[in-house]
């Protein structure tokens, strides 16, 4: 039943007005491509200096709060730029993508890591403007800020492989 | 730009063993891509910081000094990473890149990228005040920030257009 809910859904998606407007138009899959690459780069690079703060392995010079507090807002970001475009590229091939194992484990891997960071911001790193600046962050969340960056670059690695695999494969 | 030479090149990288054994194994070119993606990342965030340090929006109770010193070490790393993987990609698939309009716009565009990022910090080690002198020097610096931002979101595009040029 539940199934059938989501296959319907799929299929909607797929025929929407939307999908076909950018799967007929030559350029408008690769422009929002390329805008989904320049966010996904952006923001794992800006939440990479956040993680290897966390870890105590670089930008030291800087407490993990006020380092956060300068760099999240351009992670936010380029979080939802990159949500955004890849939302207009899974709806215009919503069942290639729909079928597709990398895709499915990325999604998955997506709501790990939203997990990981709901549970340091409520939790591990929510009385971290009182931590000492420059000591050692506590152990939970060095293990948060690794996690979180392993599950990244799966994320990236999966999602290049998406490109490969998707039927029919474009924009390898 | 597709002159005979170069597809002449071209053909004989490819016919290397090392072009065919690329081609052969079809984890190569994505896993190297995902490599470049991830060098990529570090320069993106290195160029931002650098540059909204330089436009008085991000980073600023540090000197300029100290920002670019903090970056160009990430910058340099991440370079040899892009460059080591660019050329598998391009020893794999030498007429897909090297020949392709959206490739060589992308190298021209990194050129002058590098050529910006390396006039700012070379003023820069001979007077590390050179920038704020005066005013045109500092109007300069921000327009040089400015098109060195434009220049690295027109390599990222070109990056991925590659693939459909």
């Amino acid at each position: 039943m539940e199934l059938m809910a989501i296959s319907s859904l799929l299929q909607w998606l797929n025929d929407s007005a939307l999908a076909i407007l950018i799967s007929e138009n030559d350029f408008l899959f690769p422009w929002i491509e390329s805008i989904h690459v320049l966010a996904i780069t952006t923001f794992f690079g800006s939440i990479a200096m956040v993680d290897l703060r966390l870890i105590h392995i670089s930008f030291l010079e800087r407490s993990v709060h006020r380092l956060s507090l300068e760099i999240l807002p351009y992670t936010w970001t380029a979080f939802c730029i990159a949500f955004v475009t890849g939302g207009l590229l899974f709806i215009s091939k919503a069942i290639s993508y729909a079928h597709n194992e990398f895709f499915l484990i990325k999604m998955c891997l997506l709501i790990g890591a939203a997990i990981n960071m709901l549970i340091f911001q409520k939790i591990t790193g929510s009385q971290m403007s009182s931590w000492v600046p420059h000591a050692q962050p506590p152990r939970a969340a060095k293990i948060a800020g690794i996690i979180s960056l392993l599950l990244w670059i799966t994320i990236i690695i999966c999602g290049r492989w998406i490109g490969f695999t998707l039927l029919p494969t474009l924009g390898s | 730009m597709r002159p005979p030479f170069l597809l002449d090149f071209c053909a004989s990288i490819e016919s290397t063993s090392l072009s065919n054994w690329i081609q052969s194994q079809s984890w190569v070119i994505p896993t190297f891509q995902t490599i470049h993606l991830l060098g990529i990342s570090a320069v993106l965030i290195s160029i931002l910081m650098i540059n909204l340090r330089i436009l008085g929006i991000g980073l600023k109770d540090h000197p300029l000094i100290f920002v670019l010193s903090r970056f160009t070490p990430v910058i340099n790393l991440a370079l040899i990473f892009l460059v080591m993987s660019g050329l598998v990609m391009i020893i794999g698939e030498p007429a897909r890149s090297l020949a392709n309009s959206a490739f060589q716009f992308k190298m021209l565009c990194l050129l002058i990228a590098l050529f910006i990022m390396m006039i700012i910090s070379k003023a820069m080690s001979e007077d590390s005040q050179y920038w704020q002198k005066s005013n045109k020097r500092q109007f300069n610096l921000k327009l040089l920030a400015l098109i060195s931002l434009a220049l690295w979101v027109s390599i990222v595009f070109a990056g991925r257009w590659i693939a459909y040029t």
